[in-house]
């Protein structure tokens, strides 16, 4: 079985006050590598059979109409065996 | 004259909605995110809460609800629409108003009673305020911080389509202090305060919530 993967993240200009709180979390517990810090969302899709790039393309359309919104994020979408 | 109330699983403010309808001699009935009749709607409010519990974005997954897709085409056809908190995010998910409403920038849920400015009252729904007009409602929300590219608000602001403005500290880091807005048309206005929690002073912080709904019946009755 194959799997899809999309991966969200709000776009760079927008405002991440959760990463930001996770950034600022990180050098209290010392760990002080980070420079910032920016959550996304992380979509596992499992598909039945070959990946083709027919199924790439319908995932790729239910990204931008559902699982980002693009006004606000970016997606992109890789194939994981 | 009837306004249909929208009820998705996870709204919380339909009742008060319908209450405000009803208190300003409006026939308020209630919609189910699942059947995509109308009833017979004149006009349509979209109103607080989780629905279908805020997963994946807020408003993300009602917007393709049956009863948004009558509700989408009818307004893009003049019917007036009002979309309150929730309902605000599902308009912007709609993308019947541009923007998106994301995490309060300090990230604390939020509720309190907010002062507001009042800047267009050439909408559908906010025809019996005058321009200045400050009003205190409820705020109460996680991700009411509306945010939309320099172009969007450019527009928003050269076209007098910023409907309120939180007054005093920005509470949740909107861009401008944008605490509503609307279409060109001026039939669909989204806003993350609460008017229909302030349409009385037994229940509410003030009155102040009111002429949203007179505004919008006072328009039905002329129509």
């Amino acid at each position: 079985m194959a799997k899809i993967v999309v991966d969200v993240m709000l776009k760079p200009e927008i405002l991440d006050p959760q990463g930001q709180a996770v950034g600022s979390a990180l050098p209290r517990l010392g760990f002080n590598f980070a420079k910032s810090v920016r959550q996304g969302k992380r979509f596992e899709i499992e598909v039945d059979g070959e990946v083709t790039a027919e199924k790439l393309e319908q995932v790729s359309r239910a990204a931008e109409t559902l699982l980002a919104n693009p006004v606000i994020e970016t997606f992109s979408v890789k194939v994981e065996q | 004259m009837k306004v249909g109330v929208v009820t998705f699983p996870g709204s919380l403010d339909d009742r008060d909605a319908a209450r405000a309808v009803r208190a300003v001699g409006g026939e308020a009935i209630s919609l189910w995110h699942a059947d995509p009749d109308l009833h017979g709607a004149d006009a349509v409010i979209l109103p607080g809460g989780f629905s279908y519990g805020d997963y994946l974005r807020c408003g993300a997954i009602s917007r393709f609800s049956p009863v948004m897709t009558e509700i989408i085409s009818q307004a893009k056809a003049g019917m007036p629409l009002l979309g309150i908190c929730n309902g605000f995010q599902i308009l912007c998910e709609s993308h019947l108003l541009p923007g998106a409403l994301t995490r309060n920038h300090e990230l604390h849920f939020l509720c309190r009673d907010q002062k507001l400015v009042i800047e267009n009252n050439s909408t559908l729904w906010t025809s019996d305020f005058q321009i200045g007009d400050e009003i205190t409602i409820p705020l109460k929300n996680g991700e009411g911080s509306y945010q939309c590219d320099d172009t969007t608000l450019a527009v928003l602001e050269s076209e007098g389509l910023i409907v309120a403005r939180y007054l005093g500290e920005n509470p949740n880091g909107s861009r401008d202090a944008i605490a509503g807005i609307t279409n060109a048309q001026g039939n669909i206005v989204g806003l993350m305060p609460h008017p229909e929690h302030a349409i009385d002073t037994l229940t509410g912080p003030s009155a102040d919530g009111l002429p949203f709904f007179t505004s919008i019946l006072n328009r039905l009755v002329k129509a």
